[in-house]
């Protein structure tokens, strides 16, 4: 009720609704970590977008030397190859770079279907109660005695093999951590007096859920989002390392399975498998830190 | 009487979310494309024969029935046979959950004792350089692939500097008379370092964490300001005191870390070339063993089950504040 005395001091405009509605999206930039994990982001993004560009080489091309022989296992800096060659030939950075598309594809749709599905869940068991509460919950119930991994390999190997698999087992299994955290959330903001407020003044369901409900548990969303697109690159890297992911698509994954298969460790072939781990660590960590920058506006007794 | 009614409904429950995951995984692998009994079936084999053994498998029956089949043998521990191995799946997977639990078990142990004291000393020094360069390394280590950790730890300690062996458990030859003489030998624990090591590494961060963030929070309560005002050392307020308390909320993730541990062992162990459930089950899909793979996924499943239930009864056991209206 209050909504129709204010409305007329306040700015209008598109942007301005906007951001009144959905002020609650906000990057945390008031931690350095955090910052540091954007910035880390906004690099791979760049690698992702310009990868035809900065890559030197087609990453599936096989090479060969001035001397029309295989370019097979060379060091670092020989002919040109900043980060040397596969045991079949082919230029490690320019595999790296290229990966960086498939990690970033992978888990930002994975985040994003995860967060949205436990954020539906929640806000729906949360906010109605009732037996949707009683079957959405005995389901995130059964999500969490799946195996995720096992669950994954198992999916992945009578899908196409395919690198949406994984964001398959992900939208099935892991919106259950998302779900019951929103669901708890929701239980909080029910019975606030705002809510209150707008049901008795005859606001429907929906319009209280876009409007009171949903932007108040976003910041819990985006945090579990950002926690997801490092699960999502984590496992995808397991599964190519397993063997059940997609041959066609170059990733960090792949690139270990082929320097674990092609003995790099024996040979001591560092130069081929420390980089594409180093970059997971990079990114997943990454999201880690953004995700401790949405917990201390959530939490803010953690910020000490 | 409040107690038995709150166990009773989880064991309900738990009972409930088993036979949900053992529905699922019936028909996932049911609804599999290609027969499958493909790896079974020699390609000189008459209709009438293949016939024959679809009747000997039970798959000539309608999957409704084929399903209450599974219910009956598996209440009878009968997980079916393996394609591969052409002997009984309860018997294979039985026989390297051992090895499986031990991994999981040795390398949580250390974690959580390193854990612990690591995420107690670094709430005492909050605010310092040292916690301040630590707490993000730690959330570094979470990040790992942890297949990539044990790929490192192989190159430099088995490959780079011959100290360990590169897998397996034990030594190519050595025969041992019993499971016992196996598991008690200096050799298996030699085998057993590197993979344990790896899974320390990647698991130390989740008690970690959380100690330190409840030992912030315990310090911050009366009875350790008590303890300050009576005159007691720091390191007796620190120990005796706040750590004791902080201490309970870790040791119930235990649990959940047993769960979470065993279904990262799949990478771990096939990294490590070590006879487990994990690399079984990798195996087993690959080869298309599908009693095999279905067998060892339910066992991890059940692992993944018991250990939550046991962390929802422990903590509610010892965190009288939890109650279940």
């Amino acid at each position: 009720m209050s909504e129709s005395v204010t409305s007329k001091h306040r700015p209008s405009g598109l942007f301005a609704r906007l951001r009144r509605r959905f002020g609650s999206i906000r990057l945390p930039l008031h931690d350095p970590l955090a910052v540091i994990g954007l910035c880390i982001y906004v690099f791979f993004i760049l690698m992702a977008v310009f990868a035809p560009l900065i890559a030197p080489h087609d990453p599936n091309e096989i090479l060969f030397t001035s001397e029309f022989a295989l370019a097979a296992d060379l060091t670092p800096g020989t002919d040109g190859y900043i980060l040397g060659t596969t045991t079949l030939g082919r230029d490690i950075f320019s595999q790296i770079v290229w990966g960086a598309r498939s990690a970033l594809l992978i888990g930002l749709t994975a985040a994003f279907v995860v967060a949205l599905i436990g954020s539906v869940v929640g806000i729906v068991a949360g906010y109605f109660g009732g037996w949707a509460d009683t079957v959405l919950m005995r389901l995130a119930d059964v999500a969490f005695g799946i195996p995720f991994l096992p669950f994954v390999i198992v999916l992945a190997a009578f899908l196409e093999p395919s690198i949406w698999n994984v964001v398959i087992a992900m939208a099935l299994v892991l919106w259950r951590d998302t779900g019951r955290v929103i669901r708890s959330q929701t239980l909080t903001l029910r019975n606030r007096a705002y809510v209150e407020a707008a049901r008795v003044a005859g606001s429907s369901d929906l319009k209280i859920i876009l409007r009171h409900i949903a932007p108040n548990v976003l910041p819990l969303s985006f945090l579990y989002g950002s926690i997801a697109i490092g699960w999502a690159i984590l496992t995808e890297a397991s599964i190519s390392f397993l063997g059940f992911g997609d041959p066609d698509s170059i990733s960090w994954g792949y690139m270990l399975q082929d320097a674990f298969a092609s003995q790099a460790l024996s040979k001591g072939s560092y130069y081929w498998f420390v980089p594409p781990g180093f970059l997971i660590i990079l990114i997943v960590s990454a999201g880690f830190f953004i995700s401790r920058g949405y917990e201390q506006i959530l939490f803010p007794k953690l910020d000490r | 009487m409040k107690a038995i009614t709150v166990i009773g409904a989880r064991l309900l429950q738990t009972a409930f979310v088993l036979l949900a995951v053992i529905t699922i995984l019936f028909f996932m692998f049911r609804l599999m494309p290609g027969s499958p009994l493909a790896a079974y079936i020699d390609p000189n084999f008459t209709p009438e024969q293949q016939a024959e053994l679809m009747a000997r498998f039970g798959l000539d029956q309608p999957l409704w029935r084929q399903y209450l089949i599974y219910l009956g043998n598996l209440l009878q521990g009968d997980l079916g046979e393996s394609f591969f191995y052409r002997q009984p799946v309860a018997e294979r997977v039985l026989a390297l959950l051992p090895n499986t639990l031990i991994l999981t078990f040795s390398s949580l142990i250390l974690a959580y004792v390193f854990g612990v004291l690591a995420g107690a000393y670094l709430a005492w020094k909050r605010g310092s350089v040292v916690e301040q360069i630590c707490v993000p390394l730690v959330l570094t280590t979470r990040a790992m692939p942890e297949f990539w950790l044990g790929m490192l730890l192989l190159a430099v300690f088995s490959f780079g500097m011959g100290w360990f062996p590169a897998g397996g458990t034990r030594p190519p030859g050595a025969e041992y008379d019993s499971l016992w003489a196996l598991y008690s030998s200096a050799d298996f624990w030699w085998h057993m370092t590197l993979p344990v090591m790896t899974l320390a590494i990647y698991s130390q961060g989740l008690p970690l964490l959380l100690m330190r963030s409840n030992m912030m929070d315990v310090m911050r309560e009366d009875f350790v300001t008590m303890a300050r005002i009576k005159g007691l050392s720091t390191f007796s307020v620190v120990i005796r005191h706040a750590a004791r308390n902080a201490l309970l909320p870790v040791m119930t993730s235990f649990a959940i870390a047993v769960g979470y541990q065993i279904q990262g062992n799949v990478v771990v162990e096939t990294v490590f070339s070590w006879p487990g459930l994990g690399r079984e089950l990798v195996r087993a899909v690959s080869t298309a063993d599908y009693p095999l793979a279905q067998g060892a996924f339910l066992m991890i499943a059940v692992v993944v089950i018991l250990m939550n239930l046991v962390a929802d009864l422990l903590y509610a056991a010892l965190d009288p504040r939890v109650t279940h209206e």
